[in-house]
């Protein structure tokens, strides 16, 4: 049947579509995710299914309440809130703590502002806050791996990879200036969360999404020198007081933050230009926060001071109109 | 030649082609449909002033039509025949708007009416040359429809330096340019040549997107012996069909919006212009029939063909096989820029370049979903602007809100809307909100207009009511001169 009516043009469309990129984003994420349920074992499997049971059943049940289809709760991103938020919790927190930090990413951090995209603060980081504040023991109770070893009977699984208590150890933030082992915090032998672990298999997973264009390379390679540049200097200064900008790097959530959290789209600057001052000033602040703040880890801070600059950096920082000189005098005009 | 860098100008998207369905075809020119329908007004709303009545015999390029004003082109009848009616009839408008029509039927003898002999055109002056291509009622082939005259009479007077000749054609699916290229190359140069002359310019530019490797190779033949035409190949980027991003792809000068590019020197023309303005000028043929491209995947056998301007589409879809029964949209253009056809009996004009139909895989639909800032329209829009931004104050009727993020920039390229993961129609709030602007523009002059008048009207009023009494008190003072003063006149 012809279809007459006038629509307007284009008449094609490239295919890509919002679910199709948080489906992408997750599967990048998930080799990481993966490798920390196999160092970690049953307890860290447990708090992801928790993130994303609860993220999912959140989600739904705003949907009915705002008359919303309900299928959009399968559009993927609620799963990749709580993927981030499970990624970046201890792996032994309790599971109903998870799932109370899901609930509160999902309904405050998000659906009160009208759902996917219209939330001005990444959900995931505001979640982890929430609990960092109300729940400090448990956030900062960091357990040393415990991966299944290969014998020559099969796989043999520790008590703690199979129960939920764990040996506690010190996540390599706290003590960053003992000389760490940089290869141990590169494959991610070594205590801590989820995601943190592993800086090569987020940085690989990051590349990949690099590479199939659906992040841009303007807020990863920004954050890293917001960090990098900042540690260098200060590690040259006085290298007992400043950790080196390696084990700043490939420890903690810079990975995770530079790839997956300060690049959601929803709450990041849209021009390229403004995704460069956005990852150089959330660097800048991990930095400052892991230096000189009374936290070990920086990453939610600073990602959330920055979404809340966002629209400002957005407002200023436009792309220059085609043919028009001066990028700076035009954000004067439109001012007043 | 060379090669110009991948990226000339910041945005643009690369969508599927399409146009191996018609790229390797040759343009069918034995179509002559038994009448044709030639509407009396223009695209941009002029009327024509018909020369002929029902029952008339006309002759194929017998002028049939013409304007007030050298805006409006003349028309000319594209066949031999004898006109049956003038009616009102469907126009290509997308609203589906009715103007009166002439309808000629066909008696299927296919030569001119009559044989001008070839003029050299080194022997015609410029204005000579002009006024030929006004004569025969050439206009931009390329879409926009502009009177190709006057366009050269304007780049002379602006001492035009450079000719840009636009191969580009960046839609998808459409091939005719292509194929005007290989087929036709000499008579495009001898167009290039005859535009020259008439502007006065020393050089042209020849610029084709390098997925015709084809036409590449029969235009560099063509003009190897002309060193005052370069030839440019660019990179097949949708829009490089764009003046502007053309120019700024083979030159690297960015034309400010709002200026012509005719004041930084320079002038475009398409290839198929070009082709009509060397018949125009050589034969004095007017320009009575184009070349499209029919193609889509729901038509039968996609073809490029001549088609003499005022056939109906659907006799020219029939001449192509026919649709496919997925069919599901028929657009005039092509799918990033053309328009929803109200019928399939509209006639063809001369700004059409293009007949789709689509079915619905192609087009490739989606519920739209809410914006979800991921900044993929802002990267591939080529003018710079943030599409998402327009369409949130479009969408909340703050129409001057979307103008300070670039409004009147916007090329309704469609580059955003052919991306935005979550399929939002952003060209759908651009044109609401441009009709919008452009409506409250020519009312605030509208009404400037009539302040003017009426101040004016105040103004005569006052000055009648002054002479008046000066008058009334010259007769009190000097009673007795009226009537000699008068009797003097
Ligand atoms: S491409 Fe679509 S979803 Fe993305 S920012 Fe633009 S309008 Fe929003
Ligand atoms: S339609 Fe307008 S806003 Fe969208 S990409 Fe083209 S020029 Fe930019």
């Amino acid at each position: 049947m012809l279809n007459h009516n006038p629509i307007a043009a284009p008449h094609t469309h490239s295919g890509t579509s919002t679910t199709n990129i948080m489906y992408w984003v997750i599967a990048a994420l998930s080799p990481a995710a993966l490798y920390g349920v196999w160092l970690f074992g049953l307890p860290a499997l447990l708090v992801m299914v928790s993130c994303c049971v609860t993220a999912w059943l959140c989600e739904l049940f705003c949907l009915l309440l705002q008359n919303k289809n309900w299928q959009r709760s399968f559009d993927g991103s609620a799963w990749l809130t709580a993927l981030l938020l499970a990624m970046s919790l201890p792996p032994t927190t309790p599971w109903w703590i998870a799932a109370l930090g899901t609930s509160f990413a999902i309904l405050l951090g998000k659906q009160v502002y009208g759902g996917l995209g219209h939330n001005p603060f990444n959900p995931a980081m505001l979640g982890r806050v929430m609990l960092l504040i109300c729940f400090p023991v448990q956030l900062t109770d960091w357990r040393s791996i415990s991966p299944p070893i290969l014998s020559d009977n099969g796989l043999i699984f520790s008590s703690a990879w199979t129960s939920i208590d764990g040996t506690s150890a010190a996540t390599p933030l706290a003590d960053l200036n003992q000389i760490q082992d940089l290869a141990t915090l590169f494959t991610g032998q070594h205590a801590g969360s989820m995601g943190e672990t592993s800086a090569l298999l987020i940085a690989l997973g990051g590349v990949f999404l690099i590479w199939r264009g659906i992040i841009r390379p303007y807020i990863p390679s920004a954050l890293l020198c917001g960090i990098v540049i900042p540690a260098a200097i200060a590690h040259l200064i006085d290298p007992s007081l400043y950790a080196s900008p390696l084990s700043h790097l490939f420890s903690g959530g810079a990975m995770l933050a530079a790839f997956f959290i300060a690049t959601d789209m929803v709450t990041s600057p849209t021009s390229p230009r403004g995704q460069w001052v956005f990852g150089l000033a959330c660097g800048l602040l991990i930095w400052l926060i892991r230096s000189f703040g009374s936290y070990p880890e920086g990453v939610a801070f600073a990602v959330l001071i920055m979404n809340a600059c966002t629209p400002v950096i957005d407002h200023y920082l436009r792309p220059t109109i085609f043919g028009m000189p001066a990028p700076f005098s035009r954000s004067k005009g439109t001012k007043s | 030649m060379f090669r110009l860098k991948a990226r000339p100008f910041s945005g643009g998207v690369h969508p599927k082609g399409f146009k191996e369905l018609t790229n390797k075809q040759s343009i069918v020119k034995h179509f002559s449909p038994d009448r044709v329908y030639l509407g009396m007004q223009q695209r941009n709303g002029s009327m024509l002033h018909c020369l002929v009545a029902a029952g008339d015999s006309v002759y194929k390029g017998q002028l049939i039509a013409k304007g007030s004003t050298e805006m409006t082109v003349p028309l000319h009848s594209p066949v031999n025949g004898t006109v049956l009616e003038i009616k009102p009839y469907l126009s290509s408008h997308p609203a589906g708007i009715k103007c009166q029509t002439l309808v000629i039927l066909n008696n299927a003898v296919n030569h001119w009416g009559v044989d001008y002999p070839p003029s050299d055109y080194r022997k015609l002056t410029p204005e000579q040359i002009v006024q030929r291509v006004l004569d025969a009622g050439v206009v931009g082939l390329g879409g926009a429809g502009f009177p190709s005259g006057i366009k050269l009479r304007l780049a002379r007077k602006s001492h035009v330096h450079t000719l840009l000749i636009n191969g580009g054609e960046c839609e998808p699916y459409l091939t005719c340019d292509d194929r005007l290229m290989q087929e036709h190359a000499a008579e495009i140069i001898g167009g290039i040549n005859m535009m020259l002359k008439a502007i006065g310019a020393t050089k042209a530019v020849i610029a084709i997107e390098d997925n015709k490797p084809q036409a590449i190779a029969a235009m560099t033949s063509a003009c190897e012996q002309q060193h005052n035409i370069q030839l440019k190949m660019v990179p097949s980027l949708y829009p490089m069909g764009s003046e502007r991003h053309l120019i700024k792809a083979v030159t690297g000068l960015a034309i400010p919006p709002g200026q012509l590019s005719t004041a930084k020197g320079i002038l475009v023309h398409n290839v198929a212009t070009a082709k009509a303005i060397y018949q125009a000028v050589r034969f004095q043929r007017p320009l009575v029939e184009r070349v499209i491209t029919v193609s889509g995947d729901a038509v039968e056998k996609p073809s490029n063909l001549t088609v003499p301007i005022g056939s109906l589409v659907s006799q020219v879809l029939a001449e192509c096989g026919g649709l496919k029964a997925e069919a599901n949209r028929m657009i005039a253009g092509g799918p990033m820029m053309g328009q929803v056809l109200p019928s399939p009996f509209v006639p063809v004009d001369k700004s059409i370049g293009g007949l789709l139909a689509l079915s619905d895989a192609q087009i490739n639909k989606r519920e739209s979903q809410d914006c979800v800032r991921c900044g993929n329209c802002v990267k591939v829009c080529p003018m710079g602007l943030m599409p998402f931004q327009m369409a949130a104050h479009s969408n909340q009727g703050d129409f001057s809100g979307a103008q300070q993020f670039g409004l009147d920039a916007c090329l309704l390229c469609g580059a955003c809307s052919y991306i935005c993961p979550s399929s939002i129609p952003l060209v759908q709030y651009f044109q609401h909100a441009k009709s919008n602007v452009n409506a409250q523009r020519s009312m605030v002059q509208k009404s400037n207009l009539a302040r003017q008048l009426t101040d004016a009207r105040q103004q005569r009023l006052a000055k009648e009511l002054e002479a008046k009494k000066a008058a009334k008190a010259a007769k009190r003072k000097r009673p007795a001169r009226a009537p000699r003063n008068q009797g003097e006149r």
